[in-house]
């Protein structure tokens, strides 16, 4: 967003940042308290009601707000338990590329030397292979399951984690604390954790956010090819799978889950920029579009 | 250049290796091999042929080496379908409906994205501008193989313009190609708009300015040519991006490419045939970033060091 530095920027900054936490507050809370919030078993239809159009069009029933699949049950429903399954994938996943990706791009960019470029030779290597494809092998090799999925998903991203955190150790390698604490006699492991890692937190929790959305379109994608999280669990992508071969005649089924996803994607990517502006006002005075 | 296309060229033989290893493993570490590349309904003599072929009581090493000779040599395994055909045949049948897509979604993204990032360049701040960034957020945010649901709502079952699938004339290709080269469209008109208002500030446009040269001349000529090259440097993302758009696509419209391959591969559990696919797109994905690559060190002389 071009614009001129100082005060209106940073406004704006805050603005978008408490905009997409506001939704993405509401979103985790409705994942967390479907069962509550839920007013059907997503799992149990009423095969009288199947394929019951949304309430407010003709032929709609009230108790069901967003309408009815081919075996009677509620949409709403099965999208609430469906937050509660692609958050828990993307958090699951984009937490273990995090903690693996920061821990060897933190010790290559520590250590230096040989270590260092052995590391990154791994992760050139690793950016360079289509991972996707591995994901779908092993979707077809072990089956489908949540921890396979949340593994492979992990796998696939933790060379970025790795590059960034890196490339921001030698930034902060340089700065006379580390260098105090290194004669002052502490052990190396203990100078990474206690005062390089809070110091390049910030750009990895903004890596972290942008890939959330990454990974919901991901898991979305492995899903709707049936290699993702395993049915019965309503998985966004699996009920768009689902709602697919009905697009003609109950166009509710794949629509609202598609919805569901854009809107999770945009608001982590909202997030992501949000916090990027905050914690570095520059990056927006610098004319970034 | 010469220098730099070798060093390329061992690079990616050295990521394809390492590729067939992870395959091999995965293969391997995961599930009983001689299940994996069998029927259920194969008999035990079959089991006992195929066991003795993989040499199964060899070391891993020595059964690695065997899968590699035999992959150079084109041969992958059967299908485990019941026309055990050779696998690579399958994928080779496959590969020029995936190719025909591809290439007209990266034709349809750069013949739009390029004139739309040059009108955004040249009308900065206008609504023009505000809708193509706005097209790039959404672009990002919507899952490929929705859009493809949508837009098949839209234009097939709403107002019958086009075919929701099949495959052989022009009308068949539109849907799909439209749907794969949305967000490409969004990527390649924010690149050019970007680099081309980079351009138009330079010097070397001022000082054709200067020299009185016409203004339509500063802009193709000038300006154009030296923008296109992080286009260029995004067709790596635009092929990875791809790989995982032509199973999705291929699987909404039922286009009989590699994709749909892989689709049918995961349905059946036909751990052969997923290989062979597995193998095949990793191929053409490293080749095609390996032009690229060398089109780019040819255009700037910088990359190649």
């Amino acid at each position: 967003m071009a614009g001129p530095a100082g005060a209106p920027v940073k406004r704006t900054a805050f603005g978008q940042l408490g905009i997409a936490g506001s939704i993405a507050a509401v979103m985790v809370a409705c994942a967390l308290l479907a069962p509550l919030l839920a007013p059907h078993d997503p799992y149990v239809g009423m095969l009288a009601d199947r394929l019951l159009p949304p309430s407010w069009l003709d032929g709609g029933d009230v108790r069901y707000l967003l309408g009815t699949d081919i075996l009677g049950r509620d949409v709403l429903s099965r999208l609430l338990y469906g937050a509660r399954v692609s958050l828990l994938v993307a958090v699951a996943a984009v937490m273990l590329a995090g903690i693996v990706g920061s821990t060897i791009g933190i010790v290559a960019g520590y250590f230096g030397g040989w270590l260092d470029s052995v590391l990154m030779r791994i992760v050139d290597l690793v950016v360079s292979l289509p991972m996707i494809l591995i994901a779908l092998l092993v979707g077809v090799i072990a089956g489908p399951s949540l921890t396979n999925i949340i593994i492979i998903i992990g796998f696939v991203l933790w060379s970025q984690f790795a590059r960034m955190a890196r490339a921001e150790t030698l930034r902060v390698r340089q700065l006379a604390f580390i260098d105090l604490a290194r004669s002052a006699g502490l052990a190396a492991p203990r100078i990474m954790l206690e005062h390089v890692l809070p110091n390049i937190a910030g750009p990895l929790l903004v890596l972290a956010t942008l890939q959330v959305g990454t990974v919901i379109i991901m898991e979305a994608s492995l899903s709707f090819l049936g290699v993702g999280v395993p049915p019965p669990a309503p998985a966004w992508g699996t009920l768009i799978a689902d709602g697919r071969s009905y697009v003609l005649s109950a166009w509710w089924i794949c629509i609202f889950p598609g919805l569901a996803i854009i809107t999770t994607v945009m608001t982590a990517n909202l997030l992501g920029d949000g916090l990027a502006d905050r914690l570095d006002p520059a990056r927006k005075a610098g004319g970034q579009s | 250049m010469l220098k730099y296309m070798l060093r390329r060229c061992v690079e990616m033989a050295g990521a394809m290796l390492v590729m067939s290893l992870l395959v091999f493993m995965l293969g391997r570490a995961l599930g009983d091999p001689v299940s994996l590349l069998l029927s259920d309904y194969a008999t035990a003599e079959d089991r006992a042929l195929l066991t003795q072929e993989l040499g199964l009581d060899k070391p891993l090493a020595v059964q690695y080496l065997t899968f590699l000779s035999k992959a150079l040599r084109g041969d992958l395994g059967r299908s485990i379908s019941a026309d055990r055909q050779p696998v690579v045949d399958s994928v080779m049948r496959r590969l020029p409906a995936s190719l025909q897509l591809a290439a007209a979604a990266l034709l349809v993204s750069l013949l739009v994205g390029i004139p739309l990032g040059i009108l955004a360049a040249l009308r900065y701040d206008s609504w023009i501008d505000h809708l193509v960034r706005g097209i790039a957020l959404v672009g990002q945010s919507v899952p490929v193989f929705w859009l493809g649901i949508v837009l098949m709502f839209i234009f097939s079952v709403l107002l019958g313009w086009l075919p929701t699938s099949g495959y052989g004339q022009l009308r068949n290709i539109v849907l799909p190609a439209a749907t794969m080269s949305l967000f490409s469209i969004a990527a390649v008109t924010r690149l050019t708009r970007n680099s081309m208002r980079e351009a138009l500030d330079s010097d070397y446009v001022r000082l054709a300015r200067i020299k009185g040269l016409a203004e339509s001349r500063v802009i193709w000529q000038h300006a154009l040519s030296n923008s296109l090259v992080p286009v260029l440097t995004f067709m790596g993302t635009f092929f990875a991006t791809m790989i995982t758009g032509a199973v999705v696509i291929e699987t909404v419209f039922g286009w009989p490419g590699i994709g749909r391959l892989a689709f049918e591969a995961i349905l059946a559990r036909d751990f052969p045939l997923m290989q062979a696919v597995v193998l095949v797109m990793t191929a053409l994905f490293m080749s095609a970033n390996l032009a690229v690559d060398v089109l780019q060190a040819w255009l700037d002389p910088r990359v190649r060091l």
